[in-house]
């Protein structure tokens, strides 16, 4: 049975890397697309050619140790060099090196080509949520953890998507070549679904490029890669693969939800309506900073209950939230929510925790100021 | 190999060292620093291992238990520069204070005052930026590669204190590396040629270099946040026509280099342990010379290698692909080496040498997860994962610490005059062994599997291995307590040490009695 060690030491590493149990899983997957499977199988190859360097090396090294033991009278040889081997032992890695650097430039080439895309998105980072943008298509929205905070908390049962779930996903459709532009609205964010082999930092001024085109529909996962501040971890990704027909009927009904979205900007709005949205914005958009009951979390991130800003002349409170406070952490909400969800939030903002104003700011104040920025 | 040994007991006393603390405040002595540093580093390496100990606690279970997200964010940026500034560069500084001179036959080293400055400079670093962490908006949060615009714009207040911590551990840096470049090419032993000298030597000459080389480069990053931060200049800040990516350019040019600095003194101390444990002289001193000076040299080319996400051009992309690939052939040789030497050797296994060959398995190991991270596509999928998390985990720590860990076991009787407890000794290494890659190997594979780094909570899919890691992190720190108390029990009694307690053993250090006394080759020896 043991004539062939090489064998058992095989069907060991491949039971360990075949095994279905996803809590173990201890190997990177071959992915949705061409390219992921190249970049699995450069992968593999390379892990491979490791294990066998390894076990020659390592396998001499156990066998002096075994063997080559003062306590079994071994008396130790004097050479110390040998020409031959050591131009042998430069000249084969290098040829393994340049082995394995062909199929690897050959893939990178493919990944690096983003010419001719049938769909252009463009994603933001932002602290901590992707936007996602369609080009040419009038359709924009934001991604946010959908994970509730009671599960990070551990109050809750944590679900089988735990931080790996969101509000809004972004949605394609499958066979199209996808150009990802990928760009940031603070620090550097990392866009990465590892089923696509796409990974892409987020850079503030710079817009980098990368591509896909996934073959069979699917929910597929990911998470942002570059630290990028306190809620790093929770910023995740999900991407929804649709065939072609549901893909277009998603996208026309997104449409037609922002033309919606419009028409509210006009419409009269109560303290109460406003309040209830911005109750909703609130704990998507800002709570991550200002905290759920607005205490904050200074001196990084300051209170609302009661803060000057939120309690004082409701012009200066909108000013803030519409263009933020540069140098800090607060961004400008402006260029990221609706005029009715700035309305809202600030509305909610000046009515919550005690914050009893009871003024209001509504959508066409907003436009407003959002009228007199463009003049 | 001969050796004046001066061992006239009571002319000693005259020139021994000065009583109470204010030996160790004005010392020029290069043993009195050494083991200043060596103190020095082994309390930041608790410091840093606590720090560790923190985030392992927070990633045993998924959920938030133990700190906050902007907590969590300060112990990982902590415990990278506390251990990468603190522990693991002046423990090799420590080192070659004590044995450069008296492996070259030096009587101390060539500018001693500079010395005691150099050393005095760290504490007050450390104070600096350990005392950040008690401010109000707590200690860096970014990362201990402190990536702009989020060390800058969007940085803690403390970032001013930061920079300043990290100028004054350059400057103690290069003063240093100079000290030791000096020492080594002005004070060796008449007949010691440069290709006679011992190998710890050659890869501290080589480091000394690239500290000089690079140690600026970081000042100089730091300066341009400075000047971001408090003067209004926009050298990181798209928005004022600057570039966050100049920030990783100028960090990695230094930071690269700077990998070789934790490891290249190790790839010496192991290269005098290997032969005098195997009682064959090394394999290849020449290629291990020339093998080291390669890997210096190509740390320069391949910086952006730690950048194949940010969107670099393609030829930029396949440059620093093919030359990071390169450095596989040097580092490939020096391994290669230490096998052969061992080969047909009559090999033991003290403590020493325990920790030695564990460090060739275990860094070759690191090298291969290296070679893999240098395929630029398969990069995409390992980058910013806890695959690369275990990887450089496994070159600093069976790596770098290791290499401190053999060369403290090997030293300590010349040290103190005592051996230490082998039994002790070789428990520290199969408890450090075994806490070791339990925590670091399930780091490949949640890596793999798709779990980001620098995150506080993760996906339920890599509970398991995460648990596993965080057992074998408590495993570990626990152990370096009782390393601890090892070397405190080697101080206090012990085995009396001859002058060379290793009957492998070759080098001029071998020929001054044990403890070393406190004044050595005031007359130079002769090398043939």
């Amino acid at each position: 049975m043991m004539r062939h060690p090489h064998v058992w030491m095989g069907l060991l590493l491949w039971s360990i890397f075949s095994q279905a149990n996803a809590a173990w899983t201890v190997n990177m997957a071959p992915g949705a697309t061409e390219i992921s499977h190249a970049v699995f199988d450069l992968h593999m190859t390379i892990f491979w050619i490791c294990v066998v360097i390894g076990i020659i090396v390592f396998g001499a090294m156990f066998w002096s140790m075994m063997v080559h033991r003062r306590s079994t009278g071994q008396v130790a040889a004097k050479f110390h060099e040998s020409t031959t081997v050591e131009i042998l032992w430069t000249v084969v890695p290098l040829l393994i090196l340049i082995a394995m650097a062909v199929p690897a430039t050959a893939t990178l080439i493919r990944m690096y080509d983003t010419s001719e895309p049938d769909i252009d998105i463009q994603i933001t980072g932002y602290q901590w949520k992707w936007h996602y943008k369609y080009l040419g298509q009038d359709v924009e929205f934001f991604s946010n953890l959908a994970t509730p905070a009671e599960q990070i908390h551990n109050k809750e049962a944590k679900g089988e998507h735990y931080l790996l779930e969101v509000d809004k996903p972004l949605v394609l459709p499958i066979g199209a070549k996808v150009r990802f532009l990928v760009t940031s609205a603070d620090v550097i964010h990392s866009w990465w679904v590892p089923a696509f082999a796409v990974k892409r930092d987020a850079i503030p001024g710079f817009v980098n490029e990368a591509w896909t085109r996934i073959d069979k529909p699917g929910i597929y996962r990911g998470q942002c890669a570059e630290l990028c501040g306190k809620d790093h971890g929770f910023m995740p990704i999900v991407v929804d693969v649709k065939e072609k027909a549901d893909y277009e009927k998603w996208l026309a009904d997104r449409k037609a939800e922002a033309a919606q979205l419009k028409e509210l900007t006009s419409k009269e709005w109560t303290l109460d309506e406003l309040k209830e949205r911005g109750d909703k914005i609130y704990h998507t958009t800002c709570v991550a900073c200002h905290q759920a009951e607005g205490q904050g979390l200074p001196p990084m991130f300051p209170a609302l209950k009661g803060s000057p800003i939120a309690t004082g002349p409701k012009a200066d409170h909108l000013h803030r939230v519409y263009f933020g406070k540069p140098g800090t952490a607060m961004a400008a909400f402006g260029k990221q929510l609706s005029e009715v969800d700035i309305a809202a939030v600030v509305t909610y903002e000046r009515n919550a925790w005690g914050n009893n104003k009871g003024d209001m700011v509504t959508p066409k104040e907003v436009l407003e100021l959002k009228q007199a920025e463009s003049k | 190999m001969s050796a004046v040994i001066d061992d006239h007991g009571h002319a000693d006393h005259a020139h021994g060292p000065a009583k109470g603390l204010m030996r160790w405040v004005l010392t020029t002595n290069h043993k009195d620093i050494g083991t200043l540093y060596l103190w020095f580093a082994f309390c930041m390496f608790l410091l840093g291992g606590s720090f560790a100990m923190v985030i392992r606690a927070e990633l045993f279970q998924p959920g938030l238990q133990i700190v906050e997200p902007a907590f969590f964010n300060q112990m990982t940026t902590m415990h990278g520069l506390v251990m990468v500034f603190g522990a693991v560069m002046p423990a090799f500084v420590g080192l070659a204070n004590w044995m450069i001179p008296l492996m070259i036959g030096a009587p101390d080293m060539a500018l001693p005052r500079m010395n005691n400055f150099s050393f005095w400079l760290l504490p007050a670093a450390f104070l600096l930026l350990v005392s950040t962490l008690f401010t109000p908006g707590g200690g860096p949060n970014f990362g201990w590669t402190f990536y702009a615009p989020l060390s800058t714009t969007y940085a803690p207040e403390s970032v001013t204190y930061f920079i300043f911590a990290i100028h004054l551990m350059g400057i103690s840096s290069i003063m240093g590396a100079i000290n030791v470049i000096a020492t080594i090419l002005n004070l060796r032993a008449p007949g010691m040629t440069l290709m006679k000298m011992p190998l710890f030597v050659w890869t501290w000459l080589i480091t000394a270099f690239l500290l000089i080389a690079v140690m600026p480069v970081l000042a100089g990053c730091v300066t341009m946040m400075l000047m971001d931060i408090h003067f209004g200049t926009s050298f990181f800040s798209a928005a004022g026509g600057g570039d966050p990516v100049l920030f990783q350019h100028v960090f990695w040019f230094f930071g690269h280099p700077e990998v070789y600095i934790m490891i290249l003194p190790a790839f010496g101390a192991v290269s005098q342990i290997i032969p005098t444990f195997s009682r064959k002289p090394l394999f290849g001193y020449t290629s291990m010379v020339y093998a080291t000076a390669s890997i210096a040299f190509l740390s320069f080319i391949v910086w952006a290698h730690h950048m194949f996400v940010v969107g670099i051009p393609l030829v930029g992309e396949l440059f620093f692909m093919y030359a990071t690939m390169l450095i596989a052939v040097p580092t490939g040789v020096k391994v290669f080496n230490w096998a052969s030497t061992m080969w047909q050797g009559s090999l033991t296994f003290e403590t020493p040498m325990l920790f030695a060959v564990a460090f060739v398995i275990l860094f070759s190991i690191g090298g291969f997860s290296g070679l893999m991270l240098a395929i630029a596509p398969a990069d995409f999928q390992y980058q910013d994962t806890y695959f690369v998390v275990a990887h450089f985990h496994y070159v600093l720590v069976p790596g770098a610490i290791f290499g401190i860990f053999a060369s403290a076991y090997y030293w300590l009787p010349k040290w103190t005059g005592h051996m230490y407890d082998e039994t002790l000794g070789k428990l520290h290494f199969w408890l450090s062994f075994v806490g070791m890659n339990l925590t670091f190997f399930p780091m490949h594979f949640v890596g793999l599997a798709g779990m980001p780094r620098r995150i506080p909570d993760y996906n339920l899919q890599f509970a398991d291995f995460n648990m596993v890691s965080s057992i074998g992190a408590f495993m570990f720190g626990a152990t370096q307590i009782f390393f601890l108390f090892i070397v405190i029990k080697t101080i206090r009694g012990g085995a009396p040490a001859p002058a060379k307690p290793w009957d492998g053993a070759e080098g001029l250090e071998w020929s001054v009695p044990s403890p070393a006394p406190y004044h050595t080759f005031t007359t130079p020896p002769e090398v043939k």
